[in-house]
C-alpha cells in the first residue's frame, strides 16, 4: 500500500513539475502575471509530494518490506536502523529520487528567498527548474522507479553493499548531490537572464550566493568521499581519477571558475557571456555526471548497476536540456552589452587567467575520462587511462592557477600596476621560494615537487596574510572586515593547507608489508608496533576478526590499534576495515591482510605513515567555511534589510 | 575451535611475556616482523610497477590494490620475472603483449595517443591564447553609453525601492 | 560564429554518448589475434606421464577452450562441447584446465564425459596469463599454421557457434 502511495506521489509530482515548468514560463514571455504567480505554489506542492514519495520508501526500508524490490536488493533485517535509511540512497533508483527530492528542496529555498526579484525573473528561473525536474520524475517513473514490487516478497534482502555501511559514506551523497543540484540553479538564473535578454551585473549578483552555497556543498561531498575511501579501502589510497570521481571534479573545477566570474561579472559587468556560458556548463558536468554513473558506457567502481536502456534516456534528457541552453546561448549571445574595460594587468584579466587554467583543467580531466570511449567508439581498440596520466597531466596545468591565486586577489580592479605589486609581494615571493627549497632539507629525502608544493602553499599563505596586513590597521578592525573578505581569503588559505597536506603526503608516506607472529615487532616512523593476535566477534550483520596491534610511540604513550576483516553475512563479502590513528601531523594507518596459518596467528599485515594527510581535509574544511561566509555576506540581505528600516522608518512617523 | 583458543592463549601468553619486565640483566630481544617478501628492492619495484598496471577483471582498479585472485596471480608472475631479473620495461612488454594496452594505466605515446598526451597543454595554449585577444579586444573598448532609463531601473532593482 | 561552438562540441560528444552505449567498456579485444599461439607445454590431466604441447596440433584447425571446474557457465558450455564431440562435424578441441587447486577436473570429465583431445593441466595459472585468460570460458580459434584467429569470451551455445565459429571455421577450410 505504501510503496503504491510513493508511485502515485511521484506522477503528481510530475504533475505539478510540469505545471511549474510551462506556466510561469510561458507567463514570463507573455507578461501573464496569473500564470507566473504559479510558479512559486507549484514549487511547493512538487517539492511536498516528491517528499511524500521519499517517505514511503523510507518507510519500506524501515519496515523491511522485501516485497519492494529496492527493499530487497538494498536491504537486511538484521542491517541497523540507521543504515536502513541510508539504504534509500544506495541504489540507482532510490539516489534518483534522492536527486529529486534534492532538487525540489532548492527550488523552494529559491522560491521562499527570492522576495526582492522581480516576478517574471523568478517565475523563468523556477520554470527552468521546474523542467528539470520533469525530466528528473519522468526518468524514476518511466524508467527507474524504486517502488516496483515482486510478489512473494523473499524472507530476507541481499544486504546494503557493505561499503556503504559506514557514516562516512552516508553523508557522502547528500552533500555530493546538494552540490550537483546545486548549480541547477546558477544554471535557471542563466537561462532566464538569456531568455529575458537582460544580462545586468543584478543577474550576477542574485546568481552569486546559490553558487557558492552549492560550490561549499560539493567541495565538502568530494572530500568526505574522499576520506571514506581512505580510511575504508584498506590501501590508503585517497584519489584514484576514477571515472565517477572525475565526473564530481569537473563540475567542482568549473564551478570555481565561475564564482570568480561572476565576481567579476558583477562588479564590474565584464564577461557577462562566458559567465552565462560557465554556469550552463558547471550544471552540464554535473548531468554528464549523472549520465556516466548510470549508463555503462565507462568502466568505474562507483557506477551503479548498468543499464543501456536509462542511459539512453538520461542521453535524450542531456540532448534537451544541455543541447537547449547552448542553443539559446548561441542565439542570445550577440544581445550582450559588453562590460567595463580593464587593463593587462589588473584584477579581472587575473581571474579571466585563473578561468583560463581552471577551464583548460576541466578540458584535460575530460579528455582522459572520456580518451578510451572515443578511441573504442571509433574502433581503434581499448586504452586505459588511470592516476599516472592525470597526474602526470594535471599538477602541472594547476599550478599557475596556485601562483596565481596569490596575486589576483590583491591585485586592483581596472588597472593595476606590475612594478607596484612586484614591490608589495616580493617579500613573499623570496620567503616563498626559499621555503620550498629549504624545507624539503628537514624532512626524510629531498623530492622536487614538495619544492614545488611547499613553495606553492607557503606563498598562498603569505599573499592571505598580506591582505588582512594592508586591509586593517589594528587588530580591532578585524571585526568590521565583511564576510566576504574573510570568506575569500579563508578559501584560500584552505587551497594552500590543502596543497601542502597533498605535498608532504604524497612525497613522503612510508608503507610497509610485513608478516607478523603473535608478539613480533615491527618499527616505523619512531613508532614501535606489536602484533598482539587476533579475536572473532559477531557483529549486527556480520562476523568479524579483530586484530590487536599495541603501539608505543617515543616515550611511554601507548594506544591500541584494532583493524578488522568482516565477512556480511548476506552477501559472503569481505571487507577490510583499517584502524587509524589520526593526528594532526600525521596518521599511522593497520590493515590486516590476509592470514597466513590456519591458526590465525600468523597474519600479512600493511603499514602506513602518512604525514600531514589530515591537512588534505582541514584544507577542504577551510575551503567550505570560506565559502559559506561569503556565501552570508551582509551586503546580500541588504535590500530586505533597508526594507525593514523603511517600514520601521514609516512606522514611526504614522 | 579449540585450536583457535590454544593459539589465543598461547598469543596471550606471548604477548604477556613481551610487557613483563625482564628479570634476567639482559632480555631477550622481541621477535620482529620479517617482510612479507623476502627481497625488499624487488617488492618496491612491483609495488611501484603495479601502480601503473590495471587489474583487467576490475572495475577499474589498479593491480597493486586489487584483491582479485587474477590480480594476486599476475602480481606473482611479475615478481618472478623481476627475480629473473627482467627490467620494468620487459614486465610492461611481457603484459601488454598478453592483454594489450588496455592493462597499462599510463597510455603508451604513439600516434593513437598523441591527442590525448598533447591536448591538456594545448588546452591550455589555446586558453591564453583566447585571454590575449579577449584582453587586446578591451583595451580599445570604451564602455557603452548609459542610458538613464536602464540606470534608474537598475536602482530601482538593486535597491527594491517600490 | 564561435558562439555556436559550445553546441558544436556538445553535439560530438552526444554521437559518442549514444555509440558508447552500445559497447561494453570492459570487453577487451585480445592482442593475441593474428600472432603464433602462444607455446604450451603441460602434462596432461589425470595422467601425470604424458604432456600435451602445442606443436602437438600442427598442421591442423584447432580450438582452445580454457575452463575450469569450479566454473558454473562452462558447465553449461560443456554439453554443447559434448554434442560437438559426438558429431565429428566440429574442430578437435583442446580442453586447458585452468587454476584447478582442489583436483576437481579428472573426477568430472569421468561424470560427465570428456569432449576434448586433450586436457593440459594448468594450476597455477600460468599458461593462462601467457594466453591473456582472464576469466573462463574463453575459446581460441587456432589454424593450420598455429597462428591465433579468433577469441571468444564467455560460454558458446549452438547460436554462437553458428554466427561466429563456422562463418570463421569455413574461411580456413576446416
Amino acid at each position: 500500500m505504501i510503496p503504491e502511495i510513493g508511485t502515485f506521489a511521484l506522477i503528481v509530482a510530475l504533475l505539478l513539475a510540469l505545471i511549474q515548468g510551462v506556466l510561469p514560463l510561458a507567463g514570463a514571455q507573455r507578461g501573464r502575471v496569473a500564470w507566473m504567480a504559479v510558479a512559486r505554489p507549484a514549487a511547493w506542492g512538487q517539492f511536498s509530494f516528491t517528499l511524500i514519495a521519499y517517505g514511503c520508501l523510507v518507510q519500506a526500508f524501515l519496515s523491511n518490506d522485501f516485497t519492494v524490490i529496492n527493499v530487497a536488493s538494498n536491504s537486511y533485517s538484521e542491517l541497523p536502523a540507521f543504515y536502513r535509511v541510508t539504504a534509500t540512497w544506495g541504489s540507482h533508483e532510490g539516489s534518483l529520487l534522492f536527486w529529486s527530492l534534492i532538487l525540489a528542496g532548492w527550488t523552494v529555498a529559491v522560491a521562499a528567498f527570492s522576495r526582492a526579484l522581480p516576478l517574471e525573473m523568478v517565475s523563468r528561473v523556477l520554470g527552468v527548474l521546474g523542467l528539470i525536474s520533469v525530466g528528473f520524475l519522468s526518468l524514476l517513473l518511466l524508467t527507474s522507479s524504486p517502488f516496483l514490487r515482486q510478489f512473494p516478497g523473499p524472507a530476507e534482502g541481499s544486504d546494503l553493499n557493505p561499503l556503504l555501511q559506514d557514516w562516512g559514506m552516508i553523508i557522502h551523497p547528500p552533500m555530493l548531490y546538494m552540490g550537483y543540484v546545486g548549480f541547477a540553479v546558477a544554471f535557471a538564473f542563466a537561462v532566464a537572464a538569456l531568455l529575458s535578454g537582460r544580462l545586468d551585473a543584478a543577474w550576477a549578483r542574485w546568481s552569486r550566493p546559490w553558487t557558492t552555497v552549492a560550490w561549499a556543498f560539493l567541495t565538502f561531498g568530494i572530500a568526505l568521499g574522499s576520506w571514506w575511501a581512505y580510511r575504508e579501502l584498506g590501501w590508503g589510497g585517497w584519489w584514484f581519477w576514477d571515472p565517477v570521481e572525475n565526473a564530481s571534479f569537473m563540475p567542482w573545477l568549473a564551478g570555481t571558475a565561475l564564482m570568480h566570474s561572476l565576481a567579476v561579472a558583477e562588479k564590474r559587468g565584464a564577461f557577462k557571456a562566458w559567465t552565462v556560458l560557465l554556469a550552463l556548463l558547471t550544471f552540464s558536468l554535473s548531468l554528464l555526471g549523472t549520465f556516466l554513473v548510470r549508463s555503462g558506457v565507462l568502466s568505474s567502481v562507483h557506477a551503479f548497476a548498468v543499464d543501456p536502456e536509462r542511459g539512453a534516456y538520461i542521453l535524450g534528457f542531456m540532448v534537451v536540456v544541455v543541447g537547449g541552453s547552448l542553443a539559446l546561448f548561441a542565439w542570445r549571445a550577440p544581445r550582450m552589452i559588453a562590460g567595463g574595460s580593464f587593463t593587462w594587468f589588473s584584477r579581472e584579466s587575473l581571474l579571466l587567467a585563473n578561468n583560463v587554467v581552471l577551464m583548460a583543467s576541466v578540458a584535460a580531466v575530460l579528455l582522459g575520462t572520456l580518451y578510451p570511449l572515443f578511441i573504442d567508439a571509433l574502433g581503434l581498440g581499448k586504452l586505459s587511462v588511470g592516476p599516472p596520466y592525470f597526474n602526470a597531466v594535471f599538477v602541472p596545468l594547476i599550478t599557475p592557477a596556485l601562483f596565481l591565486m596569490g596575486v589576483g586577489a590583491l591585485a586592483r580592479w581596472k588597472g593595476d600596476s606590475l612594478p607596484d605589486m612586484a614591490v608589495r609581494l616580493r617579500w613573499a615571493l623570496g620567503v616563498a621560494v626559499a621555503t620550498g627549497l629549504l624545507l624539503p632539507l628537514t624532512l626524510d629525502g629531498y623530492e622536487p615537487w614538495a619544492v614545488l608544493g611547499l613553495g606553492a602553499a607557503t606563498w598562498i599563505a603569505l599573499t592571505v596574510l598580506i591582505a588582512f596586513r594592508e586591509r586593517v590597521k589594528s587588530l580591532r578592525q578585524l571585526a568590521s572586515l565583511p564576510r566576504a573578505f574573510w570568506g575569500m581569503h579563508l578559501a584560500h588559505l584552505g587551497m594552500a593547507v590543502g596543497v601542502a597536506g597533498i605535498t608532504l603526503v604524497v612525497n613522503y608516506e612510508k608503507e610497509l608489508d610485513v608478516r607478523m607472529n603473535v608478539g613480533d615487532q615491527v618499527q616505523m616512523a619512531g613508532y614501535t608496533l606489536t602484533f598482539m593476535g587476533v579475536e572473532q566477534y559477531q557483529g549486527p550483520n556480520f562476523s568479524g576478526t579483530r586484530g590487536s596491534v599495541v603501539v608505543k610511540e617515543d616515550g611511554d604513550q601507548q594506544f591500541v590499534l584494532r583493524p578488522e576483516k568482516r565477512i556480511y553475512d548476506a552477501s559472503g563479502s569481505v571487507m577490510t576495515e583499517a584502524a587509524v590513528r589520526p593526528s594532526a601531523f600525521s596518521d599511522l594507518y593497520v590493515s590486516l591482510g590476509e592470514p597466513l596459518n590456519n591458526e590465525l596467528t600468523t597474519w600479512a599485515v600493511r603499514l602506513y605513515h602518512k604525514p600531514f594527510i589530515n591537512w588534505l581535509w582541514l584544507g577542504a574544511l577551510l575551503m567550505v567555511a570560506g565559502g559559506l561566509l561569503a556565501a552570508f555576506d551582509r551586503r546580500y540581505r541588504l535590500a530586505t534589510r533597508e526594507r525593514a528600516a523603511a517600514a520601521a522608518t514609516a512606522a514611526q512617523g504614522a | 575451535m579449540r585450536r583457535l583458543a590454544l593459539a589465543l592463549l598461547l598469543g596471550a601468553a606471548l604477548g604477556a611475556r613481551a610487557a613483563e619486565p625482564a628479570a634476567a640483566p639482559s632480555p631477550a630481544a622481541p621477535p620482529m616482523a620479517q617482510p612479507l617478501h623476502a627481497d625488499v628492492a624487488i617488492e618496491a619495484r612491483l609495488t611501484a610497477l603495479s601502480r601503473e598496471l590495471r587489474c583487467v577483471v576490475c572495475q577499474n582498479e589498479a593491480l597493486s590494490d586489487s584483491p582479485a585472485e587474477l590480480a594476486e596471480a599476475m602480481r606473482r608472475e611479475i615478481r618472478d620475472l623481476m627475480k629473473a631479473g627482467k627490467s620494468d620495461q620487459e614486465v610492461i612488454d611481457f603484459l601488454v603483449a598478453r592483454y594489450g594496452d588496455f592493462v597499462l594505466f599510463r597510455p603508451p605515446l604513439k600516434p593513437l595517443t598523441y591527442l590525448l598526451w598533447a591536448g591538456p597543454f594545448l588546452f591550455l595554449a589555446l586558453g591564453g591564447l583566447a585571454w590575449t585577444l579577449a584582453l587586446r579586444a578591451r583595451r580599445g573598448a570604451r564602455p557603452a553609453p548609459v542610458n538613464p532609463a536602464q540606470l534608474a531601473a537598475a536602482a530601482r532593482l538593486l535597491d527594491d525601492k517600490p | 560564429m564561435k558562439r555556436w561552438l559550445p553546441l558544436g562540441v556538445f553535439l560530438v560528444l552526444i554521437g559518442f554518448f549514444a555509440k558508447g552505449l552500445f559497447l561494453n567498456p570492459r570487453e577487451v579485444p585480445s592482442p593475441l589475434i593474428g600472432r603464433p599461439a602462444p607455446v604450451i607445454s603441460l602434462p596432461v590431466v589425470g595422467d601425470a606421464q604424458r604432456a600435451f604441447t602445442t606443436a602437438d596440433m600442427k598442421g591442423q584447425v584447432w580450438l582452445l577452450n580454457v575452463w575450469a571446474p569450479w566454473c558454473v557457465s562452462c558447465r553449461e558450455e560443456h554439453k554443447f562441447l559434448m554434442a560437438l564431440a559426438q558429431s565429428r562435424t566440429g574442430p578437435p578441441v583442446v580442453g586447458l584446465n585452468w587454476k584447478d587447486r582442489n583436483r576437481e577436473a579428472a573426477r568430472l570429465l569421468a561424470f560427465t564425459g570428456n569432449p576434448y583431445v586433450a586436457v593440459p593441466d594448468d594450476p597455477s595459472g600460468r599458461a593462462g596469463i601467457d594466453w591473456g585468460v582472464t576469466g573462463t570460458p574463453e575459446t581460441f580459434l587456432i589454424d593450420r599454421d598455429g597462428i591465433v584467429r579468433f577469441k571468444h569470451v564467455g560460454p558458446i551455445d549452438p547460436v554462437v557457434w553458428q554466427n561466429k565459429f563456422v562463418p570463421r571455421l569455413k574461411e580456413l577450410g576446416a
